[in-house]
């Protein structure tokens, strides 16, 4: 499914140079749970960006699929995106103006589905979630757990292959955060494959694998 | 993304961002307003040269005695003054089957009194065509009667303000009047009108041509205006007058032949330059307006990096980055050119209003030209921000740095 071959990754940060990837490997099965700890600074987030293509490698291969995705053009790595992974951020990233449908449906939106479509897939994940009453409501209207749940169901509305969280219960209260993890659980008893960046020990010890990360290196 | 998604995500953000909105709306209807209300200004002052010309008569010749013109011959050795055109010229020219009509003219001052009350008058002595080739206005009574150009009468019309002068509330019609030594009978006066190219009609007291003639003690006469046929027929009948003149005077071409068309497309080019400078001048508020909808975009897309690293998350590449922004800023400075429209069209409705004589008219290029600016001013200036965020790295802008 998803697999690194000797990855690296530096960042010039004044006259240094950081190594935010430092010669990483990784084979992820198809359905796998995984979660990523370590402390801040770890590389974390960093690998996270580098399987979801929102970062470019300096170094190694990067197999998606069976496909080498590290040579495609801007646009073929957007087409990746859009089409295979799905991504729940720290601080949900939802866009204020618009409601909580229209927040999920974005995605849909950037893909060209045709509004018929959209508006039945967006109602099956808003339901999923049990976020049809909330579906009129903007984000300011909405707590922080339902507002992580909309941004899951914008992730997932796609029907991507892999999910990538980056500490997505950072901003939520312990019940709000529990509640989150177990609708990403259930996603990935569906089949989905999870990533799940966090520091919580509580949290982390649920996946089937623990990746613990230092300096840019996987420890094994 | 559909085409209609984009446009609609562009509204989105339009309302989202209600202030930046309003004052990028309002300059850009500002700029639009103002290139409609200049041109129409200077259209307004072309179409009322053009109006002002065409009450002096359509398809209308000048013959002024004497050339206006310098050869480079010898002078001559005798004093030699062009011959006067008389009377008999002008009988003579009715012959050519181009001119409709044709009214002489002769003009000089002379007292004019009735009673106790006498005005120095301008004195104008023509012919029955007059009226029409003139497009004069009776207020009361006829015009001079028709008959023969050579024949004299003691008949006159008297202009609104001098008969207003002379007869006061009085009727004047059939009173008679004296002019220098010479006595008429005023038979109509002429409706109250404007000042046409100088002229003005209400001082004039107008009488057979040969009666000015007698009156003056000359034979010659100012003018001849000569009425063609049509439009297409005013080369023609140019050289017919040329030729019948020269014809009676041994063969010499001693006239001028002014058209009204020559002195109408003078200044109609003049105005039509007007109008183009106002143009550009009122599109300079355009280009204002413009650069505001860069800065303001580049603002928003500092203001909405972490909105711009989510699309790019989500799978919009670089193209369609672009495409949204641009979409917003033409959005924006298209529904500003509305506005700008209704304003400027409201503004002349306006100005129309104070000031009915002067026709307050947008030229259709101008409106055209107006909102096209706007359109590709807002495309032009949006595309600098639309390129800077689309160059964001998702990774920062999502974590908003």
């Amino acid at each position: 499914m998803i697999e690194l071959d000797h990855i690296f990754r530096t960042f010039k940060v004044g006259d240094e140079l950081v190594h935010g990837l430092d010669d990483v490997c990784l084979d992820i099965k198809d359905g796998e749970y995984i979660s990523i700890m370590g402390p801040s600074g770890s590389g974390k987030s960093t690998l996270l960006n580098a399987i979801g293509l929102l970062d470019q490698l300096n170094e190694g291969r990067y197999f998606l699929d069976g496909a080498d995705v590290t040579e495609l053009t801007e646009l073929e790595q957007s087409r990746v995106r859009r089409e295979k992974i799905g991504f729940v951020f720290q601080t949900f990233h939802l866009i204020p103006r618009l409601t909580a449908a229209e927040n999920v449906a974005l995605p849909l939106i950037l893909a060209g589905v045709d509004h018929a479509e959209r508006e039945q897939r967006v109602n099956e994940a808003l339901e999923s979630l049990s976020l049809s009453n909330r579906s009129h409501h903007r984000p300011d209207q909405l707590s922080g757990g339902q507002k992580q749940r909309v941004a899951i169901a914008r992730a997932v509305v796609t029907k991507p292959v892999v999910l990538l969280a980056d500490e997505p219960t950072g901003n939520l209260d312990h019940a709000s955060g529990i509640e989150v993890i177990n609708i990403l659980e259930k996603l990935n008893q569906q089949g989905i494959t999870l990533l799940l960046v966090t520091h919580d020990i509580e949290l982390g010890v649920r996946a089937h694998r623990i990746i613990h990360m230092m300096d840019g290196k996987v420890l094994t | 993304m559909r085409i209609n998604d984009v446009i609609q995500f562009a509204f989105h953000a339009m309302q989202g961002y209600r202030t930046r909105t309003y004052l990028m709306l309002l300059a850009m209807a500002i700029g639009v307003a103002s290139v409609i209300l200049l041109t129409s200004l200077g259209e307004g002052a072309r179409l009322y040269v053009t109006q002002q010309f065409s009450s002096l008569g359509t398809n209308l010749l000048i013959i002024l005695p004497g050339r206006s013109e310098t050869t480079g011959v010898m002078p001559p050795m005798m004093g030699e003054t062009p011959r006067d055109l008389t009377l008999q010229d002008v009988e003579a020219l009715q012959r050519s089957r181009h001119v409709k009509q044709l009214a002489p003219i002769v003009v000089g001052a002379a007292p004019v009194s009735y009673q106790q009350l006498e005005r120095e008058v301008m004195i104008m002595g023509s012919t029955a065509s007059l009226f029409s080739v003139r497009q004069l206005i009776l207020s009361r009574g006829q015009f001079l009667p028709e008959q023969e150009i050579t024949r004299a009468s003691p008949v006159c019309v008297l202009g609104y303000t001098l008969n207003k002068e002379l007869f006061g509330s009085l009727s004047s019609l059939g009173k008679w009047v004296r002019v220098s030594e010479y006595r008429c009978r005023v038979i109509g006066v002429l409706e109250e009108e404007g000042v046409s190219l100088g002229m003005h009609m209400g001082e004039v007291l107008i009488m057979p041509a040969a009666s000015a003639q007698a009156l003056f003690n000359i034979n010659s006469v100012f003018r001849v205006l000569v009425e063609t046929r049509s439009q297409d027929e005013m080369e023609k009948a140019r050289q017919d007058v040329i030729e019948i003149i020269s014809a009676r005077h041994d063969g010499e071409d001693d006239i001028t032949v002014l058209s009204q068309d020559a002195l109408l497309s003078t200044f109609d080019r003049i105005l039509t330059a007007l109008t183009y400078s106002l143009g550009g001048i009122a599109a300079i508020s355009l280009l204002v307006a413009g650069i505001m909808i860069m800065n303001v975009m580049l603002v928003a897309a500092a203001q909405r990096t972490a909105e711009i690293g989510l699309l790019k998350a989500l799978g919009a590449p670089r193209k369609q980055i672009i495409i949204l922004f641009l979409t917003e800023s033409a959005c924006l400075s298209l529904v500003g050119a509305m506005l700008g429209l209704i304003f400027g069209l409201a503004g002349n409705w306006v100005l129309q209003g104070y000031f009915p004589d002067f026709p307050f008219q947008a030229p259709d290029w101008a409106l055209w030209a107006a909102v096209g600016v706007a359109l590709s001013t807002g495309i032009i200036f949006g595309l600098l921000p639309a390129r800077h965020a689309a160059n964001l790295d998702p990774v920062l802008a999502l974590s908003g740095r």
